[in-house]
């Protein structure tokens, strides 16, 4: 082409194997596209620029290249058939089509129905049409038989009728016919008229009296309904489907055994504190080289379980203490074993007393569950006697929540203030409190209706309300509160959540309590028996072995502060003491993690009990003290005392009534609470024997035991926990090693090997990871598209501005071409005038 | 000569009251040391007014450091006083001039009462140990000893030594904090932890930890937020219904 259209990009250098696209530019062309496309789009917007309305066009396929004119019709006229169809156009006379039968159309007979429709006609018209069709149609050789027969007659008279006569007579015969079935029938639609006002005016009669024979006349009508119904039913009703089948009970046995399996795992796990998600981020780390890829990962708790099973351990630290754990744990689990079977048959028996009973049958389920608990609690015992009283004793309960259920009403709506809920459950028996509380959460269980879970939210609360209270009564009602548990652990089951709010709630409000306390007086008391009672349900409804609990972690706090910061002035306070020394030693029975302050509480208490003198080799802490007005607290030294003393459970109530006791009984119980002592240090030495420094933890009790307490003088019963106390603490090998601490990962050293790079393309520099790259690659891509839109944008500006210049142009053009002629022609008038002014003058 | 309780009113207040307005305090001297002398709380409270005069009036504390080793007793961890003992022995203990057997002898004799102290304490003396061990790296053994003897029967560290020359702190181990790894309070597990792993070179700033008392120990448990609650799986069978439940031994529900 012209040489002088085409623009040339030099190169300076030429390099071998790269593709050049723009060497060779032809700006002309490219203009004139340029411009070609924008007076396509943008001149086109700009002349719509300020107009609102819009053309469109809906014609099918007008836009579409793709689609041949001729199929394009096609598709039109079928479209326009389609959307005509079934349109009923009364002035469209041709394409009227009707569907006839014998010659009437079809709409007409369907008019006509009722009337043609009377059973006896048809068969009456089928003769006839017959004898006509006969007539008609095949007809031929009838009428030539009759003719001939008639023939034959008319040759003997004379042919008296001709055919048109013959032919006459039949229609004659016909249109009789006809009429005396329309007699007929008017006859018959006249009788049934009669019959149906005669029976409108019985009809009135029977609806009273006797609806039963009418519902016989009616059956005609709600019969095939009926029918339909059930044909309906049948359609849509749910099929039995196969089911799993019923599981024996060994298998029941084995999964319950296995989902305890799995709890007591997740304790495990959550005791030693490892974080689940931190694991399995770290486990993708650890590859490696030998490993297969294959998903395959030993997993270490499993190992762990299996080992615990076979009686061997091979863990770190745990491992000696949890030795003797096991079998206990396996003794514990075949226990939990024969429980279940016991629940199995103490369902079936309750499902036999089901069927005597018609109200129980709600109930039945959290009835069994109570039942096989209380047989569980039975068999515990290791004493069959007792067993075979307690058994006794659940039967006389049986019968008693028998008698309380039958009293008491079905339904009961949560109650929304406490105040409501104790009025509900005071004045009760134990058995009706927790129906009515069994009932409660069943009429409002959260499947039934929306607002229900907050109810028994609440619910959970108000019951431990309910549980403070009576135990801050003055005979404080401890066995009330023991089934009341039962209810308390069932909710805390549905509702962690809540019930561990509530719950830190109670602790908060005791431990602000105690807090203020020390503020004021600038020392504590211990708390009252509601409080000791809070702690204990706490274990029972929360695990205490793990690492970190909601709730179990600042109950723990909360209880060393009772024994660190409370003082001991009363035996009271012992025993309270006490009481939560027994509570650190459960809390940490399964994860055996180490209680300073119980110790230090056991060596004060076993202080107390020391005649007065100086302590030596050992030193007591806060809050007991060496010298003071306290000591001596639990020292007896009444001879008589000593010798009738027998080891007697503490009954709880001691802590809020001891006045009403003689000196004797006083002295007893100091006796008591220091065979508990000695109990409780025989346990605990049991617990930390693996701790490494376990004899120095030991030291001060260990001296007091051995140097100063007045053995000689105790009763007999009272030197054997002694002496087992000491035994345990004895006989612990001493055993130390060095500490080494774990080795540090050898941190890689730098090195000089040099740093390979993936080269895409050449004379780009590639650096950094893919992510990198790939953003790298985007900014680029960003910024030439950025400057190319500024470029389009820039000449759409110019081509609009160089439309606008010309449209002025053009519109200045013109007012000047008009102006002009308007001149042009003003002069021609003037000088037309002029002439004709001067042409009169010459004139 | 005076009674306790005006003792350590006198003593509390002296070091930021009476000292900087003194002409001399160095009159003082004999005050403080008989004070130091007497043991107990009053000692720990004489200490700050003693810390002055041997810092800014050039006192001359023969044993001072025995004195201060002597007492530490059980009691250390309970006391009102505690963050201004534990302010106080962190700045004796700072100089990297100390030999290692004291510093040794002090890490021990602190660890070993550790184990009657209650969680607040030993969450700030943990950090403090762990702070010893990084001024005086030669202190170290006490946590790593590759190469020692394999099987001891007995503690090497004697507790009733009263100079911390003699005490062979240097040939034990922190057993103490070994134990502590078994603290009930995870907080307190986590921090003995540490010393398993080798230590990070900056300090723990303790100032903080200094005044941590049990309350706010609680409250900081109580408000923490946690979506789910682990459950006791063991059904309940009444209050004192647990397997081998120890309350069923000793006490009743009368």
């Amino acid at each position: 082409s012209n040489p002088f259209e085409v623009k040339v990009n030099k190169q300076k250098f030429n390099i071998l194997g790269r593709k050049t696209k723009n060497d060779v530019g032809l700006p002309g062309v490219s203009r004139s596209k340029a411009i070609k496309k924008r007076t396509q789009t943008l001149l086109k917007e700009y002349k719509e620029k300020e107009k609102s309305n819009v053309f469109k066009d809906k014609r099918f396929g007008e836009y579409n290249t793709k689609i041949s004119p001729e199929e394009k019709m096609i598709k039109r006229f079928t479209l326009e058939r389609q959307q005509n169809f079934g349109k009923n156009n009364i002035y469209n006379l041709n394409e009227d089509e009707e569907l006839t039968h014998y010659g009437q159309s079809l709409a007409e007979i369907e008019k006509l129905n009722d009337i043609v429709d009377s059973d006896s006609d048809t068969e009456e018209r089928g003769t006839l049409s017959a004898e006509l069709t006969a007539a008609h149609f095949g007809g031929g050789g009838g009428l030539l038989r009759k003719k001939g027969s008639s023939g034959q007659e008319g040759e003997a008279e004379e042919k008296p009728k001709s055919r048109k006569e013959l032919i006459e007579e039949l229609i004659a015969k016909s249109k009789q016919e006809k009429q005396e079935r329309q007699t007929q029938r008017e006859s018959a639609l006249e009788l049934t008229e009669k019959l149906d006002n005669d029976w409108k005016e019985i009809q009135t009669l029977m609806v009273r009296k006797t609806p039963k024979s009418e519902k016989k006349d009616k059956e005609e009508k709600p019969k095939p309904d009926e029918y339909d119904m059930i044909v309906r039913e049948l359609g849509f009703e749910m099929k039995a489907k196969p089911s799993d089948r019923m599981k024996t009970e060994e298998e029941l046995a084995k999964e319950e055994q296995a989902r305890l399996q799995k709890l007591e795992a997740d304790r495990l796990r959550r005791m030693r504190g490892i974080d689940e998600k931190e694991e399995a981020k770290k486990k993708p780390k650890h590859i490696s080289a030998d490993d297969l890829a294959d998903g395959f990962i030993l997993d270490k708790d499993d190992r762990r379980m299996l080992s615990y099973k076979d009686g061997k351990i091979n863990t770190e630290n745990e491992e000696e203490e949890e030795g003797g754990n096991e079998e206990s744990n396996e003794n514990e689990e075949e226990g939990e074993e024969e429980d279940n079977e016991h629940e199995e048959g103490s369902e079936e028996e309750s499902a036999a007393e089901d069927e005597e009973g018609v109200d129980e049958d709600n109930h039945s389920d959290l009835e069994s569950d109570l039942e096989s608990e209380e047989e569980g609690t039975g068999n515990k015992e290791p004493n069959q006697e007792s067993n075979e009283n307690k058994s006794q004793n659940m039967e006389e309960q049986d019968l008693k929540m028998e008698a309380a259920r039958s009293e008491l009403p079905y339904t009961f709506a949560v109650p929304e203030s406490y105040e409501k809920f104790k009025s509900l459950l005071t004045g009760r028996t134990i058995e009706q409190q927790l129906i009515i509380l069994e009932r409660i959460q069943k009429c409002n269980h959260p499947s039934l209706a929306v607002g229900n879970k907050e109810k028994l939210e609440k619910l959970f609360g108000f019951l431990l309300e309910y549980i403070g209270e009576l135990a801050t009564l003055d005979l404080p009602e401890l066995k009330t509160i023991d089934r009341l548990v039962l209810p308390l652990y069932n909710l805390c089951q549905m509702f962690p959540v809540s019930a561990s709010d509530s719950m830190k709630f109670v602790l908060r409000d005791a431990a602000h309590d105690m807090e203020e306390m020390i503020e004021v007086k600038g020392r504590a008391t211990f708390p009252g028996l509601d409080t000791l009672i809070y702690l204990k349900i706490t274990s029972l409804l929360f695990p205490t072995s793990d690492f970190w609990h909601p709730v179990v972690t600042p109950t723990f706090v909360y209880m060393s502060q009772l024994l660190t910061k409370c003082r001991i002035t009363t035996l009271q306070d012992v025993v309270k003491g006490l009481f939560i020394c027994c509570l650190f030693l459960e809390y940490v029975s399964l994860s055996r993690r180490f209680v300073p302050e119980l110790i230090n509480f056991l060596l004060g208490i076993l202080h107390i009990s020391l005649p007065k003198k100086q302590a030596q080799g050992y030193t007591v802490v806060h809050p007991f003290t060496p010298v003071g007005k306290n000591l001596e607290l639990l020292l007896v030294s009444d001879k008589k005392d000593l010798e009738t003393w027998q080891k007697q459970n503490l009954p709880l109530s001691i802590v809020t009534r001891l006045k009403e006791m003689s000196r004797t009984e006083l002295n007893h119980i100091r006796l008591s609470c220091l065979a508990l002592c000695f109990d409780l240090t025989k346990k605990c030495a049991a617990l930390y024997e693996s701790l490494p420094s376990f004899h120095e933890i030991m030291h001060p009790v260990r001296i007091l035991l051995t140097q100063h307490l007045p053995v000689s003088e105790y009763p007999e019963q009272m030197r054997e926990w002694y002496n087992s106390a000491l035994r345990e603490l004895e006989n612990k090998a001493k055993h130390y090693t060095p500490l080494v601490c774990e080795k540090k990962k050898p941190e890689p050293l730098k090195q000089y090997t040099p740093k390979i790079v993936k080269v895409l393309e050449f004379g780009r520099k590639l650096g950094g990871s893919k992510k990198e790259q790939e953003r790298k690659r985007l900014i680029h891509k960003h910024k030439r598209e950025f400057k190319g839109a500024i470029r389009e944008i820039r000449k759409d500006n110019q081509f609009l501005a160089r439309l606008q210049l010309e449209e002025i142009m053009e519109r200045d053009a013109a007012r000047k071409r008009k102006v002009k002629e308007l001149l042009g022609s003003l002069a021609t008038q003037e000088g037309e005038w002029k002439a004709m002014k001067r042409k009169k003058r010459k004139n | 000569q005076l009674p306790t309780g005006l003792y350590k009113k006198v003593l509390v207040i002296l070091h930021d009251s009476i000292l900087p307005y003194m002409n001399e305090p160095t009159l003082m001297i004999d005050f403080l040391t008989v004070a130091y002398g007497i043991g107990g709380a009053i000692s720990l409270l004489a200490l700050n007014g003693l810390f002055i005069l041997i810092h800014q009036h050039n006192l001359e504390y023969p044993d001072f450091y025995k004195k201060l080793y002597s007492l530490l007793d059980p009691s250390i961890y309970h006391v009102k006083y505690r963050a201004r003992f534990f302010h106080l022995a962190d700045l004796f203990l700072s100089s990297s001039h100390l030999p290692a057997y004291l510093v040794a002898a002090f890490i021990k004799r602190l660890s070993r009462l550790a184990l009657t102290a209650p969680p607040e304490a030993l969450l700030m003396v943990i950090p403090f140990i762990c702070n010893l061990f990084r001024r005086h790296p030669a202190c170290k053994v006490l946590v790593h000893r590759p190469n020692g003897p394999e099987d001891l029967s007995e503690d090497p560290y004697i507790m009733e030594e009263k100079e911390p020359s003699e005490s062979r702190a240097l040939e034990s181990s922190l057993w103490e904090l070994q134990s502590l790894q078994n603290h009930y309070h995870p907080d307190v597990a986590q921090a003995a932890a540490v010393l398993n792993q080798s230590l990070s070179e900056i300090e723990d700033n303790i100032s903080s930890l200094l005044e941590l008392s049990a309350c706010e120990l609680f409250d900081r448990e109580i408000k923490k937020k946690n979506a789910d609650v682990p459950l006791e799986f063991e059904p309940v069978r009444g209050l004192f219904g647990k397997k081998n439940d120890i309350f069923t031994e000793h006490f009743t529900l009368d």
